[in-house]
């Protein structure tokens, strides 16, 4: 393996895992030729004939599927922190005394540190999805045998379907299910709202097996995964946590500095001319979103202005928005409540969406990009707006891209975020990680001001009479240094990659090494 | 000779925990752990080694868990355990004057909203300017436990000198004398613009205090003006509040807290507020009589913005000019509350250009229409016109 600089001035490896990579070209620049990634052909000959394709339990599940050393075994992330399948199925797994498994997971948690004894004993080579919390730590001390491998919702999508990771067995967590294997996820007492991000592994994984503590006679309606595509259907008794399934970040931030971020966005949205009948944004959950929210509903109501669709993470605020008829539609990606969940359930206007139709680079298109304004957050952003939201100042791996990096492709896109953390910048000379290319980064609002990208003439244009303190991203750094001082950086080692980034192509955007001790 | 501060506790985020132990021998034993290690560790240790060096410690156990502390509070916090050893100790260890810390005031300038900040929780100070507020307090009294008062006189010092409040008035509330004395010397050379006094009874109290402030900045070779905001409390102090406004040239304001005196008529506190109708207009009175501003106590629930908004709108309607503020959301709310409606802006505008026009012309008298306009008319429509509301 040997290290080559990028578009992007970044230096990443030209072999991960023993696969040759790509390393990043600029924003449209990679298209690969030749066809899809294709599935294994089934014939339901081969399927019971009732249709019934229940199998006692997870390890007969995954002993008829074949699992054997070195396979990839995908997971999906609804659940969340409240996910208590994975760890069963790794359980299951290390019982059976199989060894080098690539996780592929759509995202992890801080309850799926129960995993670290599997790669310290490799049962588990190494993560391709995301490294939260203990699990990033593990990973930035360079302890995990392979490299991990991070990218976007729709990256996940994209390395399917261009071969780059070819999923054995799909385990797929499902609050409804029925016998033959149809699935939804917007009802049952582990209610999550949808199933978007596991449509790619129930479609193209060699086996599929949907694990459910809510068996309904077939059919089970909605079918939100097609029981088509399941080979086993396994009842279980705990899937998860309800309470952490869908929780955490939906609370309103009650921080006056976040809160002016929050009205500094709705105020931008307006000054900006962004807010006219039929717009359209992106808003995810976390305090200054939700807050950011309930700002720019006011202003429609009392301007008697529309949004013709909503993108979310769904929380009830956009629900209400909904429901009073402030948006046509919520075009969901995953739900954040239970209010969301309930929406999801009776109104036809909220629709559910996957990866595919939301985020995916090798669809004909994809809806980010129809979007006017994506509000979205960040761990850094740095003076030539390029921002980070995997790693922090100190080098340590925290964060999943999650949809982030797809979202950055709406027409106008704002990062909210503080401009320091206690004493840590947010606003950096460099980050740390490259996770969001400036050109795609258009807006910097924090509680000390506001910053357009000078490659935004027409934002800077349109905000020109603005009272709102807008600044340059110089300024705003400097008054911040001025308070915390300049940090140093992390001590890397760079002859130890320990993970890399995917720009939402499928090349190699950056490399996470190793942090010496 | 051991002395220990701040909470050991992880969410006592931007401060620090400190143990600090004097030995006989053995030379410094540095014990220290940081959140931001790894951004800042080397000049957390820089700024301690400078600290044991300026108070030449030589021989010490030193013990330091860091939640993200800034250096004027990690600075503070080490000058506080050492003074908690050595009380007598005349050792300050001062930053130089940050170029923020110049802002300067006039007597009356607006005092609409002062927002209170707890003086020993320096988490609250990096952002408060950012609010807005026309004041900032930093607060040593009521907010800061007995045990913390050096605590929190050193670290408010501190802030003093390098923390930016943006645009508003610097403002310190002391601690009633005789601690309020100790207070007024670490705060008096720090380019403080404000200082208000509790619980203030009588104006023997104002003049010990502006003997003090004078002393010191006398001492301290201090030209700026330092204004006083004397808060009336009791039933003596109304009885007095006269008196009080009248007894000092440096006093701006005279502010009433109602929690103290409902509880000292012994009437509950309402949010009708009959029981304090009376205080509040003597407050008021005799702030006009002595030619200041009249400023009315804080609206305390911070979820209620309605009943704040109604509660400022019966204040400005009571003759009242500001309001205190206990959270930076009050803020806004407060300001709207205060503007002139804009046909008070229009009326102020014909008012001004009729005091121009009489100016111009050498006329001593100023009528607009057929009607003469009383200098304390024009004086209130000059500050409607020329106040950035």
């Amino acid at each position: 393996m040997k290290l080559i600089k990028n578009y992007a001035g970044r230096l990443v490896p030209d072999k991960i895992n023993g696969m040759t990579q790509i390393p990043y070209k600029g924003i449209g620049k990679h298209k690969p030729k030749g066809f899809k990634a294709k599935p294994i052909i089934r014939s339901c000959a081969d399927y019971p004939s009732d249709g019934n394709k229940i199998v006692a339990n997870l390890k007969e599940a995954l002993i008829k599927s074949g699992i054997k050393d070195g396979m990839t075994i995908s997971t999906h992330h609804h659940f969340r922190d409240g996910d208590a399948l994975t760890n069963q199925l790794f359980d299951t797994i290390k019982e059976l005394g199989i060894k080098n498994i690539r996780w592929f997971p759509s995202a992890s948690f801080p309850v799926h540190s129960h995993l670290l004894q599997y790669l310290e004993d490799g049962t588990i080579h190494h993560i391709e999805g995301s490294m939260n919390g203990a699990l990033g730590r593990y990973t930035s001390n360079g302890k995990m045998k392979g490299i991990g491998v991070l990218r976007s919702h729709g990256g996940r999508y994209q390395a399917v379907q261009d071969g780059e990771v070819h999923i054995d067995i799909a385990v797929i967590a499902a609050p409804t299910a029925d016998e033959f294997g149809n699935a939804t996820g917007d009802r049952g007492k582990t209610a999550c709202g949808l199933l978007g991000f596991a449509l790619v592994d129930s479609e193209y994984a060699d086996r599929v097996i949907v694990a459910t503590d809510n068996l309904v006679p077939f059919p089970c309606v909605p079918w939100q995964i097609q029981g088509n595509n399941v080979d086993f259907v396994v009842k279980v008794d705990n899937l998860g946590d309800p309470s952490k399934i869908v929780s955490g970040t939906t609370e309103v931030t009650k921080s006056p500095d976040r809160l002016l971020i929050a009205e500094y966005i709705a105020q931008f949205f307006e000054d900006a001319g962004l807010l006219k009948d039929g717009f359209s944004f992106q808003a995810g959950a976390g305090g200054i979103n939700l807050a950011f929210a309930i700002y720019l509903k006011e202003m429609m109501k009392n301007k008697g202005i529309k949004a013709r669709f909503i993108r979310g993470g769904s929380t009830k605020y956009l629900v209400e928005m909904l429901e009073e008829g402030l948006t046509d539609y919520i075009l969901d990606g995953q739900t954040f409540d239970l209010e969301g969940v309930r929406s999801m359930r009776e109104n036809s206007g909220h629709v559910n969406t996957s990866p595919f139709t939301s985020y995916n680079y090798h669809g004909k298109g994809n809806f980010a990009q129809l979007v006017d304004v994506a509000v979205l957050g960040a761990t850094e952003v740095d003076l030539n707006f390029n921002a980070n939201v995997v790693t922090h100042s100190d080098g340590y791996l925290l964060h999943g891209i999650g949809g982030w990096q797809n979202a950055l492709f709406s027409k106008v896109t704002i990062l909210a975020i503080p401009s320091f953390r206690d004493r840590i910048p947010v606003i950096v000379d460099k980050v740390t990680t490259l996770v969001g290319p400036s050109d795609l980064i258009d807006v910097i609002i924090t509680e000390r001001g506001i910053a357009i990208n000078p490659k935004r003439k027409d934002l800077i244009q349109a905000t020109k009479n603005s009272n709102l303190p807008i600044r340059k991203i110089k300024d705003i750094y400097d008054e911040v240094i001025e308070i915390t001082g300049k940090p140093e950086k992390p001590n890397f080692d760079l002859n130890k990659p320990v993970a890399v980034v995917k720009w939402v192509d499928g090349t190699v955007l950056d490399t996470i090494f190793k942090i010496r001790e | 000779m051991k002395a220990i501060v701040g909470k050991q506790d992880k969410s006592n985020r931007s401060d620090c925990y400190i143990e600090l132990e004097i030995l006989d021998s053995g030379g410094i034993q540095l014990e220290m752990s940081s959140k931001v290690e790894a951004l800042f560790g080397k000049q957390n240790r820089e700024l301690i080694n400078e600290l044991i060096n300026f108070f030449e410690i030589v021989n010490a156990k030193i013990y330091i868990e860091d939640y993200g502390a800034l250096p004027f509070v990690l600075a503070a916090r080490f000058e506080t355990v050492y003074k908690r050893i050595f009380p007598n100790s005349d050792k300050k260890f001062l930053f130089p004057f940050s170029k923020h810390s110049k802002t300067k005031s006039n007597k009356e300038r607006l005092r609409r909203s002062r927002l209170y900040l707890p003086g020993n929780s320096p988490k609250l100070f990096m952002n408060a300017g950012l609010h807005k507020p026309d004041g900032i307090i930093l607060d040593l009294e009521d907010s800061v436990s007995p045990s913390e008062k050096d605590a929190a006189r050193i670290l408010v010092r501190n802030a003093l000198r390098t923390v930016n409040f943006y645009n508003s008035e610097r403002m310190v509330r002391i601690n009633q004398l005789p601690l309020g004395l100790l207070d007024l010397e670490e705060i008096i050379p720090n380019r403080v613009n404000l200082i208000l006094i509790p619980k203030v009874e009588s104006e023997e109290e104002i003049h010990t205090i502006e003997n003090k402030i004078k002393e010191l900045k006398k001492l301290h070779n201090i030209k700026d003006e330092i204004f006083l905001m004397p808060i009336i409390e009791s039933a003596k102090g109304i009885g007095n509040a006269y008196s009080i406004a009248k007894s000092s040239q440096s006093i701006s304001s005279l502010a009433i807290g109602l929690e103290d005196y409902t509880a000292d008529i012994g009437a509950e506190r309402t949010n009708e507020g009959k029981e304090s109708f009376y205080a509040r207009s003597v407050i008021v009175n005799a702030a006009k009589a002595a030619g200041i501003q009249a400023i009315d106590t804080v609206f305390s629930d911070v979820s209620d913005m309605e009943g704040l908004m109604n509660s400022v709108l019966e204040a400005k309607s009571l003759g009242f000019e500001g309001k205190g503020c206990i959270h930076p959301r009050q803020i806004q709310v407060v300001h709207q509350g205060f503007a002139p409606k804009p046909e008070e802006i229009e009326k102020a505008k014909k008012i001004v250009e009729a005091f121009k026009d009489a100016e111009s012309k050498g006329l001593g008298v100023v009528s607009l229409g057929n009607k003469m306009i009383d200098p304390p008319v024009v004086k209130r429509a000059l500050k409607i016109v020329n106040s950035n509301w």
